[in-house]
């Protein structure tokens, strides 16, 4: 069946193909937004492909049984532009988008690898610069880069730097998070203010400015995570939620756990910059992105306590409940809105367009 | 924030809908003219707050969805070709042409970017002297003068490889046409806030009085749209159909005149064909005669296009507000927004896209396991 696709002429209405990409027959950017269509590359393209037994590809980190511990396990490339922002660089993502992915398993992350492609032409210092960033970045997380790689393209086939770790950590006895773990009744709990990355990288991207200077919130999560674990080892369900945003990772955990999940709109930690940048350009908080915030679902009698030891942990102190699982719509989230009305809140497409007016 | 908090405070949308509540006698419907506006009401729900018999009608301001269609073909066409860079809003790269959108020019290696204002596209052509910049201008009398002022400033500085694709469009020939349509159901109109922030309110009474309609100026936070709908249903329920304006904070009689000027020496008036409603008299700008040379159809004489839209799509009945979106037999499940059947679904701000987001719980025709052959995934 590939064969025939590759190539092809294809008939997209008929749909009796195994790769159903019905809306492009080519990559579009929307394939990397982190939303229904990033999903549906990896369902309908990559899953099949691959055939592999590793339900877990569509977790942050795959849980691997070897030799009898359990290893948590996960990659992440690193596209961003520019290489250097407000609060951070491609080296501090790097090393954190990995280490929060190993975190959302409950992992303590341990060890890292690092491949570098780098375009024709770009400055040395700026390499230096970046690898310096990451180094400080792995120390913080208290991570050791053991591995690596570099691969130069011709100049105009990269962005100057492109870079992919890959990382693995130890999953503590007795932790079980998964994003299926969700249960009615859970409480959703999330970590801080939402947004703040994607608003930092558009204020120097498109040269837009809000007023204040916005600095990204990357950050290493799994310090958070092991404070959550202090108070109780059954934390049920575990994202960060970075491309596609908080409204994004809901949706996930809400489709594979089957439970509904339903917010209070008005208890959304959302910073007074990020509001005003989202309605400057018609966006949605819900679906900016973020890098070192988490959602927890947690059971309500463990709720309280979670809330109070993320509270402690500096990455946590504006923690907030903003909703819970209910029976009804299983796989949706639903928003109580200000005035008392709901509203649905879906997956985007791709990415989130700014709107017109 | 300023101008945000102020207009969404929950105490006060609990005072407004109380009068609203009182005042509706019986069933009224009315039309808010502005996508912003749909996509405000949905997006806080308020609409679910009125009183049983407050019908609002999404009118068709959404200028994305009624871009024609022949006119996306054309930026596709001019998008592909090798010595152009195409500048455009980020939400026109989804709108379906003919057989792709300008995602898939881009794919296919068009130089496409998304900017937040024309004079960005004029800084990309001065950059860029050996390539020809187009700027996608599209919209109503609101994004009109940036675009008018940025091909005013190409001709001031002699930058000749910009040209502006216009597909302008005007409200007020609009409201004409919807209230000489057959089966008009609209007895009061939202007025666009933003629109009259430019042009004025001095268009309106005149309709007001022909059409025995209330319009009513109405602006895009939760309280002000309250405010409108409040003011508009006195008006119906005294028997009143004046002009007046709810959003007084942004909008003078006079509106804006230094960009009127600008406007009246940029654009003229044409007839414009609206995707999904058909050709309105003077509904539309394209670039004067003093400056017909930055004009992108002028200058690229597109020709032999063939547009075929989806027959299935009842976009212009969602327009004209013959139809709710969930009406459709399309909506949802084989028009959702990732493969959009027409352009209401495609944009925020289009009214499918801000039924299917927002209010799929309530929309009878979302079944699970129903009739969805070509859908792919849950997310329909």
């Amino acid at each position: 069946m590939a064969e025939q696709v590759v190539g092809a002429a294809l008939d997209f209405e008929g749909w009796t193909c195994p790769l159903p990409l019905r809306d492009s027959p080519t990559v579009v950017m929307g394939h990397g937004g982190g939303g229904a269509m990033s999903a549906e590359l990896i369902e309908h393209l990559f899953l099949p492909a691959l055939a592999n037994e590793a339900p877990e590809l569509l977790g942050d980190s795959a849980v691997l049984d070897l030799g009898g511990a359990r290893i948590a396990f996960s990659t992440d490339s690193f596209v961003v532009r520019p290489l250097f922002f407000p609060g951070g660089s491609i080296g501090d993502l790097a090393v954190n988008g990995t280490v929060n992915d190993l975190a959302m398993s409950g992992a303590t992350p341990a060890y890292l690898s690092a491949g570098f492609i780098l375009e024709e032409g770009t400055d040395l210092s700026v390499v230096g610069r970046v690898a310096e960033r990451l180094g400080a970045a792995a120390r913080a997380a208290g991570v050791s880069v053991v591995t690596g790689d570099t691969k130069v393209v011709d100049v105009g086939h990269g962005d100057g730097i492109y870079l992919n770790t890959a990382g693995i950590g130890l999953v503590p006895g007795g932790v079980d998070i998964g994003p299926h773990r969700a249960r009615v009744g859970d409480v959703v709990i999330v970590s801080g203010d939402i947004g703040v990355h994607g608003v930092a990288i558009m204020s120097v991207r498109d040269g837009l400015e809000f007023g204040t200077e916005v600095l990204s919130d990357c950050a290493p999560l799994s310090g958070l995570v092991a404070a959550m674990l202090d108070v109780t080892p059954d934390l049920h369900a575990l994202r960060d939620p970075t491309r596609g945003g908080l409204g994004t990772s809901l949706n996930e955990i809400a489709r594979a756990s089957e439970v509904g999940v339903e917010l209070d709109e008005g208890k959304l930690p959302v910073p007074d910059v990020v509001t005003n940048a989202c309605a400057f350009l018609g966006l949605d908080p819900l679906y900016v992105a973020n890098e070192g915030k988490l959602v927890a679902f947690v059971a309500p009698g463990d709720a309280e306590a979670v809330l109070e030891a993320m509270r402690r942990h500096p990455l946590g102190a504006d923690a907030a409940v903003i909703g819970t699982c209910v029976p009804e719509h299983p796989g949706m989230v639903v928003a109580r809105t200000g005035f008392g009305a709901t509203r649905v809140v879906d997956v985007p497409i791709g990415e989130q367009l700014p709107r017109i007016c | 924030m300023k101008y945000l908090d102020e207009f969404s405070d929950p105490e006060l949308a609990r005072r407004l809908l109380d009068d609203i509540h009182q005042t509706a006698t019986r069933p009224w419907a009315m039309m808010e003219v502005c996508g912003g506006q749909t996509h405000s009401i949905i997006r806080h729900g308020l609409d679910q707050l009125l009183p049983e018999g407050i019908e609002l009608i999404h009118g068709p301001g959404c200028p994305v969805c009624v871009t024609p269609l022949e006119m996306i073909d054309k930026a596709l066409e001019i998008a592909s070709r090798p010595d152009v860079i195409f500048c455009s809003f980020g939400d026109m790269l989804r709108v379906p042409g003919s057989d792709r959108d300008l995602f898939r020019v881009k794919s296919d290696g068009g130089d496409v970017r998304v900017v937040y204002s024309p004079m960005d596209a004029l800084e990309i052509a001065r950059a860029n002297p050996d390539k020809e910049v187009v700027f996608f201008g599209i919209g109503f009398e609101t994004t009109a003068p940036p675009n008018a002022m940025t091909v005013h400033q190409a001709h001031r500085l002699g930058i000749e490889n910009f040209s502006l694709l216009v597909s302008h469009v005007r409200v007020p020939p609009a409201i004409e046409a919807i209230m000489t349509s057959p089966g008009c159901r609209v007895q009061a109109f939202l007025a666009a806030g933003h629109v009259c922030t430019v042009m004025g309110t001095d268009e309106y009474p005149d309709l007001a009085e022909r059409f025995g309609v209330p319009i009513v100026v109405t602006g895009f936070e939760p309280l002000d749209i309250l405010e409108g709908i409040r003011r508009t249903v006195h008006q119906l329920e005294e028997g009143r159909h004046e002009l007046e304006n709810a959003y007084p904070r942004a909008v003078q009689r006079s509106g804006n005149p230094t960009a009127i000027a600008m406007l009246d020496d940029v654009f003229e008036v044409v007839d414009r064909s609206w995707r999904g409603i058909g050709m309105i008299p003077a509904s539309g700008w394209r670039l004067s005669e003093k400056y017909r040379a930055y004009d992108a159809e002028h200058r690229f004489s597109v020709t032999g296009i063939d547009t075929h839209e989806s027959t299935v799509c009842r976009s212009g009945e969602v327009l004209q507000g013959l139809i709710k979106p969930h009406e459709c037999e399309a909506f949802g499940t084989l028009c959702t927004p990732r493969n959009p059947l027409g352009a209401t679904m495609v944009s925020s701000e289009g009214a499918c896209a801000a039924y299917y987001l927002y209010r799929r719980l309530e929309t009878p025709t979302l079944r699970p396991g129903a009739a969805a052959p070509k859908e792919v995934t849950s997310v329909g």
